[in-house]
C-alpha cells in the first residue's frame, strides 16, 4: 500500500531545512503543482511568498510555512461559502460532468438538510444513464427525502424538474434538490438541455442555488468545466467531492479565483454523513498541515 | 475527439517562436523546453514525468543526432513526437485471451471513472468480434450499480450474471468466483467482472479487489482511468498497481476537452500499456488505443488511421459499387440518397469522424456546433415523399412540396433546399463518376462535400490549417497529390457522405507517407 501522497508530507522536508534557499522555492513549486494548483496559481502564490519573505526579511522556513498557510487561506476565504436557501421552496439544481458524484452528493445533502428538520424532495432528472433513478431513489430513502421519478424511460429531464417543483409547491416541501445527468462540458447539445431545465424551473420558482460538483481528482480541466457550466447553468456554488482520496483538489483555488464562484460543500466519503460545509481553514490545514 | 488538442495548440504556439531560425541555440532550446514543460503541466501531466520528458527533449535537441536537414521547429516536433510515442507505449497492444476459455477480464478504478459503462462497451465490442461475453455484477457497493449493469447488458445484448442485489448486500469475491463456474457451464468464452469503484488510499477495499483477483485469476486486469484526472493520476495508478497489479489501462471520457496528460503520466510511471480509449456515452463509443497515433494527434497530424478503419468497418463495398454505377448511368434517386445517408449514420458520429482529420483542431468550435439532427431532418423529408417523388424529383410541384413539408415537420424552404442540393450533388457526382472534375466554384473536387448538404463544413477541411508553414505545405501537397485518385476511386465506392468519407481517406496514405517523410522517419 503506497502511503498517500500529501502536500504536508512533501513540504515537511522543505520546512525542516535551516534556511530558505533556492531549493526551498523549487520544492515548494513542485509541491504546489503536485497538489493540482496548476502552473498559474503556483507562480502567483510563489511570487507573493517571495515578496513577503523579502519584506519580513525572514530566513526561517517555519515562517514560510505559516505564510503559505495564510496566503492560501486568505485566497480561499475571499468568497462567501454560505448556501442561500431562504426561498420556499428553495430549488437547488445539481450539475456536473459524468462520474463526479452528483447523485451521491444529493443523497448526502438531503440527509444533511433533513437532520436540520427541513423537508426535502429530490427530482430524478437524470433520465439518461442506466439505473440513475434507482440509485437516487436509494439515496433519497436513506436521506429521508421524497422523490419524483420520471413517468417513463427517457422522459425530458426538464419536465421531471417541473413536476418536482410543482410537487414541492403543492405539498409545501421546503427544499427541492434536482439531480441532472452527467454531461461533458464539450457536448453543446447537452449543455443546452441544461439551460432549458433552468428556464423551465425559473418559470415556477426562482432557483436558489446551482451547485457544480467537481471531483477532487480532476486536474486543470476543472476550470474548463466550471466555465462551461457557469455559462449554461449559471452556477452559484461549487461542491468538491472525493476529498477522502489522495487527491487534494488544488485546482478549485484556480476555479474559485478565475470564476468568482465560491466552494460551498465538501464531500469526503461514501457514507451518508460525509458531507460538510466548506471552511477554508480546515481545507488549508489538511493541505499544508 | 481532439483529445490533446489543447496541448497541441500550446506546442504549436511554442514552435512558432522557433520558426525562421536556422539553428537551435541552447537559449532557444531552454526557452522552448520551458514552454513545453508548462504546456504539459497545464495538460495535467505528472510533474515527475514532465521533468524526465523535458530533460530528454532538451538533451536530444542539443545533441548532434538531430538532422541538419530539418528546420528547428521540425527538429523539435520530431523529438517531441518520438518521445511521446516512446512514453505512450510504442506499439499498440491487444487484449490477451486465455488458452482455455473463459478469458477473464476484471475492471478496476476510482469511483466514477466509467467502469460500468466500459463493461457494456467492451461486451458489445467483443460480441461483435464473435465472442460470447458475459458481464458479472461485482459492484455491490454503489446503490443500484447492479441494476445499471443489467440495463447496460441488455443494451449490449449480452448475459449479465448478477446473483446478488447489491446496495451493500452480498460478497463480491464470491460472486466473481461463482461467475467463472457459471460461464464454463453456459459456454461463455469471456467473462467481464465489473468491480466497485475504490480510492487508492482505501486499504480495505483494495484488499477486496486483490481477493477478487485471486479468486478469478483474470487474464487481464484493466484499470479504468478518467482522462480528466490531475496530478493524482500517478499516485492512484501506483496504488492500484500495488493493490491489484493491473495489466492494462483504459482511458475514459476522452470525448471531453481534458488534455489527457494522465495518459502520459500513467503509461510512463507504471509501464502498463493503454489498451482502449472510451470516447462517449454510447455503447459504440470505444476504440483500441493507438499510442503512435495518439502522439501524432498531440502534434495535430490528425488521427487518419483510426478514421480509415472506422470507415472501412461500416463501408459496404457492394452497395457503394451499385451507387457508383447509378451515378454513371444517371439513375441515382432520392431513395439511394436516403440509403446512403442511413449508411453514413451507421458510421457513428460524424463529429468524431471529422475531428480525426488533420487540421481539425482549429475547427473544434465549429465541430461542436455541427448539428447532427440535420441528417435526421433530411431523412424525414425524404421519407415523407411518395415512391414516385423519390424516383423522379422532377414531379415535385408546389403543392407536393407543401405536403412533404407538413408531413416531415419542416418548411417548404427546407424541402426546396434539399431538392436543390440533391440535384446539384447528383450532377456533380455524375461528372466525377465519369472521370471528370466537377466545376463547383471555390469548392474543389471533394465529392464528399455534397453529403446531406453539409457542404460547408467538410469543405473547410480541404486545406491544412496548420500554423506551421512547412507542415501546411506538406499537408496541402499531400492533398493535392490525392486529388487524381478521387475519380478513379469512384469506381470502388463513392456517393455523397459515404463515398465522401471513403474518399477523404483515399489520399491519406500518401499524405501520411509525406508526413512521415517530413518528420524524417
Amino acid at each position: 500500500m503506497a502511503s498517500p501522497w500529501s502536500l504536508s508530507g512533501a513540504l515537511r522536508g522543505m520546512f525542516s531545512r535551516k534556511t530558505i534557499d533556492e531549493d526551498t522555492w523549487t520544492d515548494l513549486e513542485d509541491a504546489l503543482i503536485s497538489a493540482d494548483f496548476g502552473p498559474d496559481i503556483t507562480d502567483a502564490v510563489i511570487e507573493e511568498l517571495r515578496a513577503s519573505v523579502e519584506r519580513f526579511r525572514t530566513t526561517d522556513p517555519a515562517d514560510l510555512k505559516r505564510m503559505l498557510r495564510e496566503t492560501l487561506e486568505e485566497r480561499l476565504a475571499r468568497l462567501d461559502p454560505t448556501l442561500t436557501l431562504s426561498n420556499r421552496p428553495a430549488v437547488v439544481l445539481v450539475v456536473g460532468v459524468n462520474g463526479v458524484g452528483k447523485t451521491t452528493t444529493i443523497g448526502k445533502f438531503a440527509k444533511f438538510l433533513t437532520t436540520y428538520g427541513r423537508t426535502v424532495v429530490v427530482g430524478a432528472a437524470d433520465t439518461f444513464r442506466a439505473a440513475a433513478v434507482e440509485q437516487l431513489a436509494t439515496w433519497a430513502e436513506r436521506g429521508g427525502a421524497q422523490i419524483v421519478r420520471p413517468q417513463q424511460h427517457g422522459q425530458d429531464p426538464a419536465s421531471v424538474a417541473f413536476q418536482t417543483v410543482e410537487k414541492a409547491q403543492r405539498e409545501g416541501i421546503e427544499i427541492v434538490l434536482i439531480d441532472t445527468a452527467g454531461r461533458l462540458q464539450t457536448k453543446s447539445g447537452l449543455m443546452d438541455e441544461l439551460s432549458k431545465i433552468r428556464r423551465v424551473i425559473e418559470k415556477q420558482a426562482p432557483i436558489a442555488e446551482v451547485l457544480l460538483v467537481l471531483d477532487a481528482t480532476t486536474g486543470q480541466n476543472g476550470l474548463n468545466q466550471a466555465e462551461a457550466f457557469i455559462e449554461h447553468a449559471g452556477v452559484t456554488g461549487l461542491v468538491l467531492t472525493k476529498l477522502d482520496g489522495s487527491a487534494k483538489g488544488g485546482f478549485v483555488l484556480a476555479v474559485q479565483e478565475k470564476t468568482g464562484i465560491p466552494i460551498k460543500l465538501v464531500g469526503q466519503g461514501e457514507g451518508i454523513g460525509d458531507l460538510t460545509g466548506f471552511t477554508p481553514h480546515v481545507f488549508v490545514q489538511n493541505l499544508v498541515g | 475527439m481532439a483529445t490533446f488538442g489543447n496541448l497541441s495548440d500550446r506546442l504549436s504556439a511554442t514552435f512558432k517562436n522557433l520558426r525562421g531560425k536556422g539553428k537551435l541555440s541552447p537559449a532557444d532550446v531552454d526557452g522552448t523546453v520551458r514552454e513545453i514543460r508548462r504546456a504539459l503541466l497545464d495538460a495535467d501531466v505528472n510533474l515527475e514525468v514532465v521533468k524526465a520528458f523535458t530533460g530528454r527533449v532538451r538533451d536530444r535537441a542539443l545533441g548532434d543526432e538531430v538532422s541538419k536537414a530539418l528546420n528547428p521547429a521540425q527538429q523539435v516536433v520530431q523529438i517531441v513526437n518520438d518521445e511521446l510515442i516512446t512514453i505512450l507505449g510504442g506499439q499498440q497492444r491487444r487484449l490477451q485471451f486465455a488458452k482455455n476459455p473463459p478469458t477473464v477480464i476484471m475492471l478496476v478504478g476510482l469511483q466514477g471513472a466509467g467502469k460500468t459503462t466500459l463493461a457494456g462497451k467492451l461486451a458489445k465490442w467483443l460480441a461483435s468480434e464473435n465472442h460470447t461475453p458475459m458481464l458479472v455484477a461485482a459492484d455491490l457497493q454503489r446503490p443500484n450499480a447492479v441494476t445499471q449493469l443489467q440495463v447496460v447488458g441488455a443494451h449490449a445484448g449480452v448475459t449479465v450474471f448478477a446473483p446478488e442485489p447489491g446496495n451493500g448486500v452480498g460478497n463480491p469475491v464470491r460472486v466473481a468466483k461463482d461467475a467463472i463456474k457459471y460461464a464454463k457451464d453456459k459456454q461463455h468464452d469471456i467473462v467481464i467482472v465489473d468491480t466497485a469503484g475504490r480510492l487508492g488510499v482505501d486499504a480495505e477495499l483494495m484488499r477486496q479487489a486483490a481477493d477478487i483477483r485471486k479468486a478469478v485469476d483474470p487474464d487481464e486486469v484493466l484499470f479504468v482511468l478518467d482522462a480528466m484526472i490531475g496530478q493524482d493520476a500517478v499516485t492512484t495508478a501506483k496504488a492500484f498497481q500495488d493493490g491489484v497489479d493491473f495489466t492494462g489501462v483504459v482511458l475514459s471520457k476522452l470525448d471531453g476537452d481534458a488534455r489527457g496528460g494522465a495518459a502520459l503520466s500513467v503509461a510512463s510511471v507504471t509501464g502498463r500499456p493503454i489498451i482502449f480509449a472510451s470516447t462517449g456515452e454510447g455503447l459504440d463509443d470505444f476504440e483500441p488505443f493507438h499510442p503512435d497515433r495518439m502522439a501524432s494527434r498531440i502534434l495535430d497530424l490528425g488521427d487518419i488511421l483510426s478514421l480509415i478503419e472506422q470507415a472501412q468497418k461500416n463501408f459496404d463495398e457492394e452497395e457503394a459499387r451499385k451507387v457508383a454505377e447509378k451515378f454513371a448511368t444517371d439513375t441515382f434517386t432520392l431513395e439511394d440518397f436516403l440509403a446512403q445517408m442511413q449508411q453514413l449514420k451507421n458510421m457513428g458520429s460524424i463529429k468524431s469522424m471529422l475531428s480525426m482529420l488533420p487540421g481539425a483542431r482549429g475547427m473544434r468550435q465549429q465541430l461542436d456546433n455541427f448539428d447532427e439532427s440535420e441528417l435526421t431532418r433530411t431523412e424525414a423529408i425524404i421519407q415523407s415523399m411518395t415512391i414516385q417523388e423519390r424516383r423522379q424529383p422532377k414531379v415535385l410541384n408546389g403543392s407536393r412540396r407543401l405536403r412533404i413539408a407538413r408531413g416531415s415537420g419542416t418548411t417548404v424552404t427546407e424541402v426546396n433546399a434539399l431538392v436543390n442540393r440533391f440535384e446539384q450533388a447528383a450532377k456533380m457526382m455524375k461528372t466525377v463518376a465519369k472521370g471528370g472534375v466537377p466545376q463547383v466554384p471555390g469548392m474543389g473536387p471533394i465529392p464528399g462535400a455534397g453529403f446531406a448538404g453539409k457542404a460547408k463544413k467538410p469543405q473547410q477541411k480541404k486545406g491544412s490549417r496548420s500554423g506551421n508553414p512547412a507542415k501546411r505545405a506538406a499537408e496541402n501537397a499531400a492533398l493535392a497529390a490525392g486529388k487524381p485518385v478521387g475519380p478513379a476511386a469512384a469506381g470502388a465506392g463513392s456517393g455523397f457522405g459515404l463515398g465522401g468519407a471513403g474518399k477523404k481517406a483515399a489520399p491519406t496514405e500518401e499524405e501520411l507517407a509525406s508526413l512521415q517523410k517530413f518528420l524524417g522517419r
